[in-house]
């Protein structure tokens, strides 16, 4: 990981506290240079005040900030080689788009020629060139969104700063603007720091996720690492539906954990970790994982139950299955048009398994 | 919603005629008065004539107006000075101690203003508070002699229409939004740059609007240079007063109220219209 360039951004030891609230506890971090790093987490852990710390409108009460290898720790906002995308936008009501998107460089003084030539650059990438004479109180929200973008990227900071930019925009126009900022990345080659609590939208757009919680890195890591091998509980949840199953360690064998899954014997992959015979497991899976057959007599062990519900959802179809034990489960089956009869129904009783190895068992930390 | 009932019609009825008394008949009678001639016993006669404005038409009217507009102007820009950091802070402190602090503003309101002027001449006389205070500092070897001079005129109209200004810019500061100071300052502008450039312009319509209405009182106020002033300074609203009570001539002080408030009433009409296009252009 590690290269001779200093990272874009680096936190070292950071931790940001408000009377005796700490919001913020000993994080450490390194973003590269290029990288869509998306912070998730579910809200009040932290997301906004991290981005802030970054900004500069906040000043960590203990740790270290790099950008570019430069302790800015101390320093103004002003003075920072980074730029926010407000989520309000906070576009200037008195200027033009035009104007709005010249401030920064206005600011640093350039020629009046190398300003028109950047801004008109900077609004043709959002596609906004065509508005450059509109106050802020005549466009659309997803214009303003745009226009918010162009007047940061213009300034073509070390990293780009969004703190739940597409949460004001309706569903059809947030998975445009989404394809769109990842386009606008590509092309421009910037940093960029997001924030949001939708994990969908984390996902699609991310190279890395650092899933945060009570304002602690829980895992950070691709978006396909997080959601099939969550590190803990709190990442499972968080990332998607997931099922959990209670269990016992029994023996194990190398990677191989033969274990008690709601009482029934279960050979199960542990992966790295070990387990002490006896010792409480959590056996996570995900909906779309879990494996549904009819129950016929022949067949005595396995988890049984009832089909309680089905959810239609266009390609998939969602089933409740409540266990003999009573716990509710949830699976998602891909719709079988040839084979109609092969669905199951409401009552029906099911033999309920999983996809070999893409179980997730960890330590039941009582959580 | 056009529903007629008696309470209504009593108040449309009560205002109309409060309104009708003691503003359009005064203001009616003042304008007739000033196209009449000066009485010896009657204060305003017949026949009907212009000599009232040709009089006000002079060298010395204009001299007396343009003064009186300074020294309106200069209390306007010292209440700006003083008003808009206080206001600024005001706007910017915890919730509980704004109400306290607009409190502090609104409390003199309560004391009549006259006797707020008398209490300002023991603090300005030459063994007053001011003179004291710059003696015991060392800033000054001998009392200055402030009262009776304009610097104390313009004293008093600072001091008794500062909350004036402080209540419409307090109005204006509050409404801006801190995010926007942020993304001024995210985009690399410095403290000053932040100021001039975005809250500066976006609190104009508090600046504007405080200048009104400390300007326009002062430009007509008597009290504050006839108890401060002495008879040295006649302003505007002087020569009004002793027009009536001392000179006797009705005709000429209704000449002159009249065209004050036509001055007046242009001035309210220019920030109106350009107010209005203001907003228009921040909406359309
Ligand atoms: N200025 C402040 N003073 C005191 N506490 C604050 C301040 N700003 C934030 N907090 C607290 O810090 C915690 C984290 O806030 P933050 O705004 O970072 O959350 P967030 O993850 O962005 O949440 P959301 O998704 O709702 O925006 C919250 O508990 C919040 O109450
Ligand atoms: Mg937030």
């Amino acid at each position: 990981m590690e290269t001779s360039s200093p990272p874009c951004i680096e936190l070292e030891r950071v931790s940001k506290s408000y009377g005796d609230l700490t919001v913020i506890h000993d994080l450490s971090l390194r973003i590269h240079d290029g990288e869509f790093l998306t912070f998730l987490g579910p809200s009040g852990c932290g997301k906004t005040t991290i981005l802030r710390l970054l900004a500069g409108f906040e000043r960590p009460t203990t740790g270290r900030l790099r950008i570019r290898g430069q302790d800015v720790t101390g320093e103004p906002p002003n003075r920072r080689a980074v730029n926010t995308v407000f989520q309000s936008y906070a576009l200037f009501p008195h200027m033009t788009v035009f104007e709005n998107a010249a401030f920064g460089l206005r600011m640093r003084r350039k020629s009046k020629e190398e300003i028109r030539v950047r801004v008109e650059e900077a609004l043709r990438a959002v596609k906004m060139l065509s508005f450059a004479g509109r106050r802020p109180s005549q466009l659309s929200g997803g214009q303003q969104q745009r226009a918010a973008i162009a007047r940061a990227i213009v300034n073509k900071p070390a990293a780009l700063l969004l703190d739940e930019p597409l949460s004001a925009l309706d569903a059809k126009l947030r998975k445009e603007v989404q394809l769109e900022l990842k386009e606008l990345r590509r092309k421009l080659g910037i940093t960029f720091v997001f924030v949001t609590h939708d994990q969908e939208e984390a996902f699609s757009m991310s190279d890395r996720v650092a899933v945060i919680n009570h304002g602690v890195i829980e895992q950070i890591d691709a978006p396909n690492v997080i959601y099939e091998t969550p590190k803990n509980l709190f990442v499972a949840r968080f990332v998607g539906e997931i099922n959990v199953f209670d269990g016992v360690a029994v023996s194990q064998n190398g990677k191989v954990l033969d274990a008690r899954v709601e009482g029934r014997p279960c050979r199960l992959n542990a992966g790295e970790r070990r387990y002490a015979p006896g010792q409480k497991i959590k056996t996570l899976l995900r909906p779309e994982d879990i494996r549904l057959e009819k129950a016929n007599g022949e067949t005595p062990d396995g988890l049984f139950g009832v089909v309680a519900d089905t959810v239609y959802k266009g390609m998939t179809i969602d089933l409740i299955i409540e266990t003999d034990g009573g716990k509710k489960i949830s699976a998602t089956e891909f719709f079988n048009e040839d084979a109609p009869e092969a669905m199951f129904e409401k009552g029906e009783r099911v033999r309920v398994d999983w996809v070999e190895d893409w179980e997730v068992v960890l330590p039941d930390d009582g959580a | 919603m056009t529903e007629r009932s008696p309470f209504r019609n009593l108040a449309v009825a009560a205002v109309g005629g409060w309104l009708t008394v003691f503003v359009i008949l005064p203001n009616l009678m003042t304008l007739a008065t000033s196209f009449l001639s000066r009485g010896e016993v009657e204060f305003a006669i017949l026949p009907i004539t212009f000599s009232s404005y040709r009089e006000l038409a002079g060298p010395e009217f204009l001299r007396m107006f343009l003064d009186s507009a300074w020294l309106a102007l200069g209390a306007a820009m010292a209440c700006l000075a003083i008003g808009y950091p206080f206001a600024y802070i005001l706007a910017r402190l915890s919730p509980k101690k704004r109400k306290l602090g607009l409190l502090f503003v609104i409390i003199p309101f309560w004391t009549n203003s006259l006797i707020r002027t008398y209490a300002l001449i023991t603090i300005l006389n030459a063994n007053g508070l001011l003179n004291k205070v710059l003696l015991g500092l060392g800033l000054i070897s001998a009392p200055l002699d402030i009262l009776y001079t304009e610097t104390a005129v313009f004293i008093g109209l600072a001091y008794t229409l500062l909350p004036f200004m402080i209540l419409p810019l307090y109005a204006s500061i509050e409404k801006l939004d801190p995010r926007l100071i942020e993304a001024a300052r995210d985009l690399g502008a410095g403290s000053f740059q932040t100021f001039f450039r975005v809250s500066l312009p976006l609190t104009l319509p508090g600046i504007v609007a405080g200048t009104m209405l400390v300007f326009l009182p002062a430009l007509g106020m008597f009290y504050v240079p006839d108890v401060l002033g002495g008879s040295r300074s006649l302003l505007v609203g002087n020569f009004i007063r002793n027009q009536f009570l001392t000179a006797r001539n009705w005709p000429l002080g209704s000449a002159a109220s009249v065209l004050l408030t036509a001055i007046m009433a242009l001035l309210l009409a220019v920030y109106y219209f350009c107010n209005k296009r203001v907003r228009r252009e921040a909406a359309a």
